[in-house]
């Protein structure tokens, strides 16, 4: 309301001395707020990245004949040989959960986009958005207690038929608390955020081009092919990347569904195989001491640097491309 | 209009503001004065007490804590679970008054204890626990296993159920075909390193590795914490796990071969080991940490015990606090504290002859 009433008080007086546009208290107190809001997110970023180095840093500086005595579950490896491992489980684990929740959620996002009648497509939007809000603590324990025995013969059957390739090699772990049970756990958590984000993007889609393929005879796949997807290409790359970020850090839910393991494995259906950062770190800093809590906040720190450059990346891609998304 | 509006938020919230300084302020000094008048009327205990070390008492020391805490309200009692090492590290640096451990002080913190408290510190055990080995089998009820077989199971070397070596521990039984899968912590744990130090003592040969709070094994089936690997047990048939006895609830338990009978894991069992292993050697007046002998043939005795100390000094420089640990710890090795864990976290009360030694450490305190 504010903005269509000034230009007019500012218009009806002469011109005589406009040096600064009327403020209101509103203005100044909202302003303000804004900016420190917008300050106070750096400083908090800013403030946990220096927790994190200057508490991760004792795990670099001090010789890993040192760090191996004092912390045993090191096993006489060095600090870069443990987070290794750790760093390969974090991105495989969040790997499969890309794999499956992206053309789920890309799917699900066109249908409520432009398949749905309205009133189904808000109640789907709703319900899909609800998946967000559950705690990742229930999550674990749906993946722990209901899909767990569910998949266990679903594995048996893919590493019988399919064990010839390596990702699937047997043998099967039963109960299947495997990095393929924690990735479709993973996925059906980033499936809401990566729903939210393409679906927003679809519904951007400029009508004039979706009429413009309709006109010339499109069919309503032809159209959402060559007007839709095209448009929304960089949106989906950056909520993927968004989904990326979520599953990267999850932990609860991954410290209930896999039995760990420190190994560069590709044997998704075998247990006692791969571990993710966030999770390793839930389980060891109970009983973590001295070095060893420092040795966890340097792992902490490699997936923070892990997140950072994901989510840059994500930006990379988008700015990258909305130079020539097509868009106007 | 705009004004107006500030004008009434404005007042709403000084209105707002004050209400809520005049509600702080009233029960503050109210309270002041009730505890003052409290304090000549019931108890001669006051003061603030903090612990801190192994998870595996914590449902323990909390049960203590509350009942302790209902009969001295003017003691602010605490225990923080950050685990053995931990709390360890606390009590040697002097952040707490008493430190839980689920093993003994070693003997360069014996030295750092020693310094901290001006006398000596003393490892009491007081948390006794049996450790069952759980499996899920429906066919087979009361299966029997000797330590060498259960080593073997845990190193992977027995892959199926009626392998030869389980089937000579349970003559007559028709065992399954299916393959078993061993479950351990995948957190660090002190029932983990109890477990691995019963099969080091009792298995050497088919148990290569030492003990440890970590699994030593890569590669296997693991979950985290005590309920996570009886869920685990319970999801996956065939699966075979070592979890505290208290938890074990409708899984099988096996009964483990000691001397030349197979024993069924109960508290009095595992207090009978406790009672007749021997004190470690080299300890100074009053420490009573436990050579476990875990390799023990006494009739009835359960060798797989977890045993919880709490590590106190032996002068206080603070007569307050000396005075309150040994309150605290007195009523945790008194029948009703050791009932009290029994009841709350399924430990074995500590035999009697055991806890004359303890009331005669605490004494000792000054």
């Amino acid at each position: 309301m504010t903005t269509t009433d000034e230009p007019k008080t500012r218009q009806s007086p002469p011109p005589a001395q406009p040096p600064r546009p009327p403020q209101r208290p509103g203005d100044r107190i909202f302003s303000a707020s804004a900016k420190y809001a917008g300050v106070l997110i750096l400083v908090v970023l800013a403030a946990v990245a220096v927790f994190l180095l200057v508490e991760g840093w004792p795990a670099i500086s001090t010789p890993t004949d040192e760090l191996t005595k004092s912390i045993n579950w090191l096993e006489g490896h060095s600090v870069l040989a443990y987070v290794g491992p750790l760093v390969f489980g974090t991105i495989l684990a969040a790997l499969i959960a890309l794999v499956i929740a992206t053309p789920i959620a890309i799917g699900v996002a066109l249908f409520i986009s432009h398949y749905a009648p309205r009133r189904v497509a808000s109640g789907l939007g709703y319900v899909i958005d609800l998946l967000a809000a559950i705690p990742s603590v229930v999550y674990g324990l749906w993946g722990f207690l209901w899909l767990m025995p569910r998949i266990q013969p679903f594995t048996e059957w893919l590493t019988t038929y399919f064990g010839w390739i390596p990702l699937f090699a047997g043998p099967a772990a039963n109960p299947a608390r495997t990095i393929l049970t924690a990735g479709i756990v993973l996925a059906v958590m980033v499936l809401p955020i990566i729903t939210a984000v393409s679906r927003e993007i679809f519904l951007q889609t400029p009508t004039l081009h979706e009429e413009a393929a309709l006109a010339l005879g499109a069919t309503r796949w032809e159209m959402v092919r060559m007007a839709v997807l095209p448009f929304a290409r960089s949106g989906i790359v950056s909520a993927t990347m968004l989904g990326l970020g979520r599953a990267l850090g999850e932990t609860m839910a991954v410290a209930m569904v896999l039995s760990p393991g420190l190994m560069y494995s590709v044997f998704i259906l075998q247990a006692g195989q791969q571990q993710n950062i966030a999770a390793n770190i839930a389980l060891k800093f109970p009983e973590a001491s001295g070095l060893g809590v420092n040795v966890l906040i340097f792992t902490g720190l490699v997936l923070f640097v892990i997140t950072l450059l994901v989510n840059m990346f994500a930006r990379w891609i988008v700015s990258r491309r909305a130079e020539f998304s097509g868009a106007n | 209009m705009k004004r107006i509006r500030y004008g009434r938020i404005a007042a709403i919230v000084t209105a707002g503001a004050l209400a809520l300084t005049a509600c702080g302020n009233d029960p503050a000094t109210d309270s002041g004065s009730n505890s003052s008048g409290d304090d000549a009327a019931t108890s001669d205990l006051a003061g603030t007490l903090a612990g801190s070390g192994a998870t595996s008492m914590e449902s323990a020391q909390n049960a203590w804590i509350a009942k302790f805490g209902a009969a001295n309200p003017d003691v602010d009692l605490s225990y923080d679970p950050v685990g053995s090492g931990g709390g360890r590290k606390a009590f040697i640096e002097g952040g707490v008054g008493f430190a839980g451990s689920d093993s003994a002080l070693d003997d360069e913190e014996r030295a750092s204890a020693k310094e901290r408290c001006g006398g000596d510190a003393y490892d009491l055990p007081l948390y006794i626990s049996p450790i069952a080995v759980v499996y899920n089998l429906p066919s087979v009820k009361g299966l029997q296993l000797s330590p060498s077989t259960v080593a073997k199971i845990f190193d992977g070397k027995i892959a199926t159920w009626n392998d030869a070596a389980i089937a000579a521990d349970n003559p007559g039984v028709t065992l399954p075909t299916g393959t078993i899968t061993p479950i351990n912590r995948s957190d660090e744990s002190g029932t983990t390193k109890n477990f691995t130090d019963y099969l080091s003592k009792t298995a050497k040969a088919d148990w290569p590795y030492e003990a440890t709070g970590n699994w030593p094994k890569q590669g296997t089936q693991s979950a985290q914490g005590t309920s996570g690997v009886v869920q685990a047990v319970t999801a996956g048939e065939g699966a075979i796990a070592y979890a505290d006895h208290s938890q074990a609830g409708s899984l099988g338990v096996a009964k483990i071969k000691v001397g030349e009978k197979y024993v069924e894991p109960t508290a009095e069992g595992a207090a009978k080991v406790v009672e007749e292993s021997p004190l470690k050697e080299g300890l100074p007046d009053h420490d009573l940490a436990i050579d476990l002998k875990r390799d023990t043939t006494t009739d009835g005795a359960y060798p797989v015990v977890l045993v919880s100390y709490i590590i106190v000094c032996s002068k206080y420089s603070d007569a307050e606090q000396g005075k309150l640990v040994k309150a605290y710890v007195s009523y945790i090795a008194s029948s009703e504290g050791q009932q009290v864990a029994a009841d709350e976290a399924g430990s074995a009360p500590i035999s009697s002859k055991l806890r004359t030694d303890v009331e005669a450490a605490l004494t000792s305190i000054a």
